[in-house]
């Protein structure tokens, strides 16, 4: 494939992915200066098809966002809301349970809860919720609370981010979702998301999570005031971390949605950088199984491009989406399976159905 | 796993490096390839070669005069039947009051079409013609697809070029590419049994060029058209483009299947994928070897779509852009319009050279 490569600076990281070998940050910062996409893309997709071969994964999915209310201030959210501001809401038990009542098909295989930091209950309100769901639909899997709420939740709770693991544990929650890592860099953080976890705290509720031998998701937030380089650093973050315990199964970047322009979130993200990310962080993470292409963030067509430049996962039906509608994501809150078999069988892909743990339920 | 040995044309891609003319079997292959990318590669080798990192764009308007059709074509949601509650034919005050300071506000092309509408007699079209150039000497009219001017001409007993003299005579600078739908005449005859068949579209075409006008081509794709349906319709007008050389621009236009009697009665209900419309520019680039340019309308396919595209054989972005301010004083029209700097700045994120265009493709500048 060497004669296809335009920009002769990637050469060496061709011979480097052709030998499996693993890439190091200037590989990456030289990734991400090339605008040589189709070089790039073909890596990627190189390396997903020795991985995942033709198969697209997608799962049926409910989102539930029980509460909007949250402590902390992130300058890219337009989800959060303090406790008296109009439009805040928190759900009671009867809410959530009714809630997901109206929305529940037998087909539902996770239930992928996040919501705000809500200082206003305790932490039993977010094991209840657990708890009621998981008694309800005994079969559903829950995948619950990213790893900021975690560290929101052992605050407020007086417990360690093991503790707090384990009682959510022992209330049905099997998995954690990727969010709340933005991008893994303090001064970032600083910046934006100041009241919420650090980098390092993210990092390790996600490791005692694997030491516990729960499986994982990873997210990264691109398209704000973050340099490439952050970018790569944050990708080596999770793959020093992925080196430990295997924990992580899939990798999912998200586009920031600029619905209010601030000094930090312009525009939206170029096509370009969206295709880019997908299959640099194919590259960098060589030992994450999955890269996720989300359509909520990036559109239904780049979507489907995506699984050419190393994505293997759609996401799912998700039926309801709210946190990137918040901030103007302008897809469509949810697909149908047939949706998604449509989209991937249009890229020459095999549509697979899975649950959380990336089994296969179904193909198509 | 990888059990299928995956295509990278490496017999296609010696005839491209050679600039050897592709087989309609090369075509197929590359149609329905599963390897996008090498196929992109392929159509980005003619790309450089034609238009090097260029992408061209012009600051257009348009104008649609009337949604009153005679033809009911399967494929068509905008047409509608005289007599019709949302049916319009504009007036020629209306028009005029549209085009006053166009010129002005920037555009440099105004972009004429409608429906086959029996009632307007040959003058509304000269008139309109007027009007336009009146208010705006400069500018370039580009009109009509070549089943409007089939019918017109049909109509008031002219022949296509006596007709052609008249327009032009009233300001007409070149003619729409749209109207060839699928060449193909059994395809043709379901999607859009009434309208002018491919001989005489092409017919009409090769008179357009023979007294020294451009003209654009175009496919109507993603409905039940089949590969070869699509590689012979590229022949077809690579043929036409050997004789006269008189097609500036090819382009796609996705099939959307709300409101259309074809997607009623077919069952269609998707739009086209992202996969098909990179797969139709960048097949269209190596089949038409001897067109110019290669063009996405963003505004059908979406911004992001048409960034991508330009890794795929695309070196036109058409319009419409605008400043800033006149953006948002557009109100309604804001959704098919597009801020200069943010267009701009999608091209340079593409590591490729904004160049705004007239119509025929002269260079107005280089951003």
């Amino acid at each position: 494939m060497n004669q296809l490569v335009t920009d002769r600076s990637l050469l060496p990281i061709v011979e480097k992915v052709k030998n499996n070998e693993r890439l190091t940050l200037e590989d990456g910062l030289t990734l991400y200066r090339s605008t040589d996409l189709s070089t790039i893309g073909m890596l990627a997709n190189h390396v997903n098809l020795e991985k995942n071969g033709r198969n697209v994964y997608f799962i049926q999915n409910l989102y539930i966002n029980p509460t909007n209310v949250c402590e902390a201030r992130c300058s890219f959210c337009g989800y959060r809301r303090d406790p008296d501001e109009e439009g805040a809401y928190t759900m009671s038990m009867d809410e959530i349970l009714h809630y997901v009542a109206e929305r529940y098909t037998e087909n539902i295989r996770e239930f992928h809860i996040v919501g705000g930091h809500n200082h206003t209950v305790g932490f039993d309100y977010y094991l209840d919720t657990v708890r009621v769901l998981k008694e309800a639909y005994p079969h559903v899997v829950i995948k619950a609370y990213s790893a900021a709420e975690i560290v929101f939740f052992a605050k407020i709770a007086g417990l360690s981010f093991r503790e707090v693991l384990e009682q959510l544990r022992a209330v049905g929650l099997e998995t954690l979702p990727g969010g709340g890592a933005e991008i893994l860099n303090e001064e970032y953080r600083r910046k934006l998301s100041p009241d919420k976890a650090t980098a390092q705290e993210w990092l390790d509720v996600h490791e005692i999570a694997h030491e516990m031998g729960m499986k994982t998701h990873a997210t990264m937030l691109y398209g704000s005031i973050e340099t490439h380089e952050e970018r790569i650093i944050h990708m080596l973050r999770i793959r020093e971390l992925q080196d430990k315990h295997q924990g992580f199964m899939v990798f999912i970047p998200l586009a920031v949605q600029p619905k209010q322009k601030t000094a930090s979130i312009r525009m939206r993200t170029a096509a370009f950088d969206d295709l880019k990310t997908i299959a640099i962080s194919r590259l960098m993470l060589d030992n994450v199984p999955h890269i996720k292409a989300y359509w909520i963030d990036i559109g239904v067509q780049l979507t489907q491009i995506a699984l050419s430049y190393g994505s293997d996962d759609i996401h799912g039906t998700i039926i309801e989406e709210r946190i990137s509608h918040a901030v103007g994501a302008k897809t469509e809150a949810g697909l149908t399976r047939d949706d998604l078999i449509f989209l991937i069988k249009g890229a020459n892909r095999v549509p697979v159905e899975r649950d959380t743990f990336y089994n296969i339920v179904k193909e198509y | 796993m990888n059990e299928r040995v995956i295509d990278n044309f490496d017999d296609i891609r010696i005839k491209v490096k050679n600039g050897e003319r592709l087989s309609f079997e090369d075509g197929l292959r590359l149609l329905k390839t599963d390897n996008l990318l090498a196929l992109g590669q392929l159509a980005d080798i003619v790309r450089y070669r034609k238009n090097g990192d260029r992408v061209t764009f012009i600051i257009n308007t348009h104008l649609n005069y009337t949604n009153i059709c005679q033809m009911g074509c399967n494929l068509c949601a905008y047409a509608v039947k005289e007599g019709d509650n949302d049916a319009y034919a504009l007036s020629l005050a209306e028009i005029e009051e549209r085009v006053i300071g166009l010129s002005d506000r920037g555009f440099s092309e105004i972009h004429v079409v409608g429906g086959v509408n029996p009632n307007l007699p040959l003058d509304y079209y000269e008139d309109l013609l007027r009007i336009i150039k009146k208010h705006n000497p400069n500018i370039h009219i580009q009109g009509f697809t070549a089943v409007e001017l089939d019918f017109i001409a049909k109509l008031n007993k002219l022949s296509i070029k006596e007709l052609l003299e008249r327009f032009i005579a009233a300001g007409l600078g070149s003619l729409l590419g749209g109207g060839a739908e699928i060449f193909d005449p059994t395809i043709r005859r379901i999607i859009s049994g009434h309208k002018s068949g491919a001989e005489r579209w092409l017919e009409i075409h090769a008179l357009v060029h023979s007294m020294g006008m451009k003209s654009n081509a175009s496919i109507l794709y993603g409905h039940i058209e089949q590969p070869e349906h699509v590689i012979d319709h590229l022949i077809r007008l690579r043929e036409l483009q050997d004789r006269t050389g008189g097609f500036n621009t090819f382009f796609g236009f996705a099939f959307h299947p709300e409101n259309t009697k074809l997607a009623a009665e077919y069952q269609l209900t998707g739009e086209t994928t992202g996969v098909y419309d990179l797969k139709m520019l960048a097949v269209a680039r190596l089949m038409l070897d001897n067109f110019p340019h290669i063009r996405a309308f963003w505004i059908a396919i979406g911004q992001k779509l048409a960034q991508v595209s330009l890794n795929f054989g695309v070196d036109d972005l058409d319009g419409t852009v605008m400043e800033e301010n006149i953006f948002h004083a557009a109100g309604s029209e804001a959704a098919r319009m597009i801020p200069k700097e943010s267009f701009l700045r999608m091209i340079r994120d593409a590591g490729r050279i904004p160049v705004e265009r007239d119509t025929l493709y002269n260079v107005l500048k280089i951003y």
